[in-house]
């Protein structure tokens, strides 16, 4: 639905779209139903010379019926909506999906950078590629990712797959997401994290398997993945990213 | 108003408690929900940092202690001081809270000599989360010992001459939840190890 | 009992000086005036910041006339300020201290505050408390700019807010303020419990009063933590402890557990009070009276409780368990549904009236209206799995507006109109007051409504600038933002009509007299304004507040401290 304004890129997109339309409908019923009877009482009370106001305590049961009734019905609504937002929040934040894929994403004061496991497929190897500002993807693959900061804290946030995780120094936070879409989307830092909070901008880049195997092979340097492994990853190969900072 | 003239609002009692008991008893909720937010905290970390203990070892368990006596005797001199004031003998009242407050005078220079070694053996307020604690804590009910020190003795001033008797009462409350305080202090600082 | 109905010995005695009367007063009537000019004067503050970083929004990198360039770090300065002047010394002092200070007592019955000399310590406090948040952009680095919420480590390390100096007196000041409500809230609870006049039973003290003591008694229950954290905060900012510095054992967290355990109950906190002048004010112009007046106090009870176990649903993606989301978002769903029964209670009230809409009642009917839509909007921030995608957008931002304005302006507004002729002695012009309610409340709504738009387009908060964000940048979105813009400028131009009608009334607007709305409550039983001790003969009370249209009598309101 917001579709006009961001496009939906991950599996849970929708879900979290359509629990947004689910409540917009409930409470929007309530909404325009409360406004409605305001007005028509307004309209319909005016003060009339001649007309005397009554004398109404609000006790009187035939009356009483009009507060208690929608009462119930609110918190019927309440409930409907507490089950759409716990199974949402159950996908997203609680169990995830087994990963095909790891990356690690560090938060710092002011960009956002990314670690992912090289040829080798494991993770803080010498030829593990790591990128500043723009995250490459596989679509159709899910992703679980360890969320760090180095200094304050920041929010991971990509609107258009309706993720979105605060980064807290100390702390390894986990989540996932599964692009399902090709392209290439916003990442936001969505916590005021000081000066540049308005600049810590990213980019993930959504591609197919044989472009991202391309990309892959581009930032892999030969001669680090031939060292023999375990040494600390002195910095491996920087993308373009880096050249935009 | 002439400030001495007390309004018509100070001295109804809709409730049937005097107004000057309804404040302290205010005041004494504000600070409840403040030192609890403290504990809280330090509590919660206390269980997340078992580490801790080994930096808790270092208090002086024998000065707690013998300052939680001192804080104890001294809320029973407070309680015969309102005794008094209820007889309606001033003077007598007044001796009794100039002794309570004397007490909260040794309370404070002994947590004075404490943190004087505390700080000689290099453990001082950035010297670590307990530490970081210690002293915020213990800090901040000092400062109550010594505000409930002045009051008291202004309280007593007035009490000598058989004046404001109600507040004799009022500031006994104030004592005993200082007391308290310390009271849920010292085995959280000193003994839990 | 008649023991009570002594002459008051503190009617009209010798003036004293200007100084004394006006700076040194214990009255609660001046003291409540000082409260009221010292919250329009933020308030005006707080529209201008407003005002500059709206512009900086709806028209990027242009000098913004008045103001200047803002540059990110200014940016953040001026919101962080916006939020917490408007919070902590607008709709606080306006909504608690200054009609709480001049109502209560009139409308209990007694000649002032309990304890009016430490009602005179907590506005002094609260005045050096705002000394000190403003002095904050003057000194080295300027003021604080890591938002009302100062979440460390961010707020904790100068190193990190670049703001080493505005972020301590930041901290100060609100610990301040803290002090001098809790200092005023003594007052409001001790008068409204003890020094009733005789007669006038629980459920006969006007709702505004019940509202004000129960926003007095939640804040003072709720702020404690948050006094502890600022201390500890300070300590971290200025000692170099590590409370919340996780390399040093501390816990970021913590703080944000902290200040959300009193900045939920906050929002109410200043809400109940607004519920309270609609409430009196709806009764009037309706002449009803309040449909189930203890239906609406115990929902007020429920909501009083239900503030203090919500507050988690702030931090739904901040990192806590998210096993614990799940049991606030139920909490928070649950504290809409005492809200809901009591607006309808309010609505009701209208049902079998004879409404006149003066500018008070409109105020108060758009106070209904408005508020409605930022209470429906925080169902779907409510809901923790719309949420994760919302929190931290202009979604957001524009909820809590629809929520905000609606209390801290409309309804101060009606509350002003409404009791003017009390403080002043004199009527404000109702057509102006008519101007200036339609021209505050649409643009009102063409600011925030294209605000929810961004923000379900992905907006996020507290950004100068969507240059770097590509899907943010796009004209459609732009559009929005400057719409909104406009009509803030809009808004803000027709202030000027209430700045004038207020100043101007004081002189020419028509003599009141006492009781100008018809009014059962005691405080329009003296005269306008009222002298200094209130009551010639203190007042007994006979019945409860909203006796309007009693079948059998002359006149259709039965006032108070009439017997028979
Ligand atoms: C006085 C101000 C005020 C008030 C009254 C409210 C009222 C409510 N607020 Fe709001 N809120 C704020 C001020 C306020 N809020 C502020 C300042 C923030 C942001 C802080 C920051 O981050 O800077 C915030 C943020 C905020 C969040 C966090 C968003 C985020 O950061 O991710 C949430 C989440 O649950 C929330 C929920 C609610 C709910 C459920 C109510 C409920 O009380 C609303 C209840 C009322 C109604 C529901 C309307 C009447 C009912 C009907 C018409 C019937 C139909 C309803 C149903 C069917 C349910 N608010
Ligand atoms: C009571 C609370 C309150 C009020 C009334 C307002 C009023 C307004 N707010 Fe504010 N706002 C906040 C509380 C409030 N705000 C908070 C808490 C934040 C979050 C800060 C943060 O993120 O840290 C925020 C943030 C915030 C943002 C987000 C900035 C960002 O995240 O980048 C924006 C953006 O448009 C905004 C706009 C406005 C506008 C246009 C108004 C207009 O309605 C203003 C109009 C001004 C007036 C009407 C004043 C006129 C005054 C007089 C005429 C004097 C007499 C009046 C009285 C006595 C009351 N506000
Ligand atoms: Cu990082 Cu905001
Ligand atoms: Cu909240």
């Amino acid at each position: 639905m917001y579709e006009r304004y961001l496009s939906a890129a991950s599996t849970y997109a929708h879900s979290v779209d359509h629990l947004f339309i689910v409540i917009a409908a409930l409470v929007g019923f309530w909404l325009i139903a409360a406004e409605i009877m305001m007005f028509v009482l307004i309209f319909k009370f005016r003060a009339k010379p001649g007309r005397p106001t009554q004398y109404i305590t609000g006790e009187e049961k035939h009356l009483k019926r009009w507060i208690t009734i929608p009462h119930a019905l609110v918190l019927l609504c309440d409930l409907v909506i507490i089950v759409g937002a716990i199974s949402v929040w159950y996908d997203i934040k609680q169990n995830f999906p087994a990963a095909d894929e790891t990356v690690r994403v560090i938060g710092q004061q002011w960009a956002w950078s990314f670690q992912q496991a090289g040829p080798d497929g494991v993770m803080d190897t010498a030829d593990d590629i790591r990128s500043v500002g723009e995250l490459h993807v596989k679509v159709n693959a899910t992703y679980h990712f360890d969320l760090i900061s180095r200094d304050v804290v920041h929010s991971f946030a990509i609107p258009a797959f309706r993720l979105k995780q605060d980064a807290l120094p100390g702390r390894t936070i986990t989540g996932w997401f599964r692009p399902n879409k090709v392209g290439t989307y916003d990442i936001q830092c969505t916590q005021m994290c000081g000066l540049g909070h308005g600049l810590m901008a990213g980019r993930i880049v959504v591609e197919t398997p044989q472009d991202h195997a391309a990309w892959l092979l581009r930032n892999t340097n030969p001669t680090v993945a031939a060292a023999q492994p375990g040494v600390p990853a002195s910095g491996g190969k920087m993308t373009m990213a880096e050249a935009r900072r | 108003m002439s400030a001495s003239a007390k309004p018509i609002a100070n001295t109804r009692a809709g409730t049937g408690i005097p107004t000057a008991k309804l404040i302290t008893w205010w005041v004494i909720a504000s600070e409840i929900v403040i030192f609890g937010g403290l504990l809280a905290s330090y509590i919660m970390h206390r269980l997340g940092h078992p580490e801790w203990s080994e930096a808790a070892s270092h208090t002086n368990t024998w000065a707690g202690a013998f300052n939680t006596l001192v804080l104890l005797t001294s809320s029973l001199c407070a309680v015969s001081a309102h005794k008094a004031a209820d007889a309606l003998d001033g003077p007598r009242a007044a001796k009794l809270l100039r002794l309570t407050a004397l007490g909260g005078l040794l309370f404070l220079t002994i947590k004075g000599f404490e943190w004087t070694k505390d700080i000689h053996e290099g453990f001082v307020l950035s010297s670590g989360g307990f530490w970081s604690f210690y002293y915020v804590l213990a800090g901040l009910h000092g400062l109550h010992v010594l505000a409930g020190m002045i009051i008291m003795l202004i309280v007593a001033a007035d009490a000598a001459k058989n004046r404001e008797l109600q507040r004799v009462e009022c500031i006994g409350l104030y004592w005993h939840f200082v007391d308290i305080v310390w009271i849920f202090l010292f085995p959280l600082l000193y003994i839990a190890r | 009992m008649s023991t009570y109905a002594v002459v008051n010995p503190h009617i009209e005695h010798d003036e004293p000086g200007m100084f004394k009367k006006y700076f040194w007063s214990t009255d609660h009537k001046v003291i409540a005036m000082q409260y009221l000019f010292t919250g329009m004067a933020m308030a005006m503050l707080g529209g201008f910041f407003a005002y500059v970083f709206r512009m900086q929004l709806g028209f990027p990198n242009h000098n913004v006339p008045g103001y200047g360039f803002v540059t990110p770090g200014r940016y953040n300065a001026l919101v962080t300020m916006h939020g917490s002047i408007m919070i902590f010394w607008v709709a606080m002092p306006v909504l608690i201290a200054a009609f709480g200070n001049f109502l209560i007592p009139l409308m209990v019955g007694c000649d002032d505050m309990a304890f009016p000399r430490i009602n005179r310590l907590s506005y002094q406090i609260f005045l050096i408390s705002a000394i000190v948040l403003l002095s904050s952009f003057l000194v080295k680095g300027g003021a604080f700019g890591g938002a009302w919420t100062a979440y460390p480590p961010l707020s904790a390390n100068g190193n990190y807010n670049l703001t080493p100096l505005g972020s301590v007196l930041w901290l100060v000041a609100v610990a301040l303020e803290f002090v001098a409500f809790l200092l005023g809230g003594i007052n409001f609870t001790v008068t409204a419990m003890n020094s009733r006049a005789p007669g006038m039973k629980m459920y006969d003290i006007p709702l505004i009063v019940w509202m004000i003591v129960l926003a007095s008694v939640i804040f003072m229950a709720s702020a404690g933590p948050l006094i502890a954290g600022a201390v500890m905060l300070l300590f971290d900012q200025t000692m170099s402890t590590g409370f919340f510095d996780p390399t040093r054992g501390g816990d970021p967290l913590l703080w944000q557990h902290l200040f959300w355990f009193f900045g939920h109950p906050e929002v109410y906190v200043v809400l109940l009070p607004a519920m309270g002048i609609v409430a009196e004010i709806i009764a009037v112009f309706a002449r009803k009276k309040i449909f189930g007046y203890k239906t609406v106090l115990y929902t007020t009870w429920a909501v009083g409780f239900l503030s203090f176990v919500v507050w988690a649903h702030h931090q739904f993606v901040a990192g806590i368990d998210p096993r614990m989301a799940n049991i606030f978002s139920i909490t928070t769903l649950m504290i809409s549904v005492p809200i809901t029964e009591m607006i309808f209670l309010y609505i009701a009230t209208l049902y079998g009236g004879s409404i006149t809409l003066g500018t008070p009642m409109l105020w108060a009917l758009g106070f209904i209206a408005e508020f409605l839509i930022g209470g429906v909007t925080g169902i779907f921030l409510g809901s923790s799995g719309t949420d994760i995608y919302l929190h931290d957008t202009y979604f957001v931002i524009a909820h809590f507006h629809y929520t905000f304005v609606p209390i801290a302006i409309i309804s101060v507004f009606a509350g002003i109109t409404f009791w003017y002729p009390k403080m002043f002695g004199t009527m404000l012009n109702e057509t102006l007051g008519k101007i200036h309610f339609w021209g505050t409340v649409i643009p009102f709504n063409f600011i925030f409504i294209p605000l929810f738009i961004t923000g379900t387009a992905g907006d996020q908060r507290r950004v100068y600038s969507y240059a770097q964000f590509a899907e943010q940048s796009r004209p459609a979105l732009q559009h929005l933002r400057t719409t909104s813009t406009i009509a803030l400028l809009v808004m803000l131009s027709f202030q000027f009509v209430f700045l004038f009608n207020f100043f101007w009334s004081l002189r020419n607007g028509k003599k009141a007299g006492p009781n100008p709305w018809r009014s059962a409550t005691l405080e329009w039983t003296v005269p306008s304004p009222p002298p200094h001790g209130n009551f010639a003969e203190l007042p007994t009370v006979y019945r409860g507040p909203y006796e309007y249209g009693l079948p059998g009598r002359a006149d259709d309101f039965a006032p108070q401290n009439i017997p028979e």
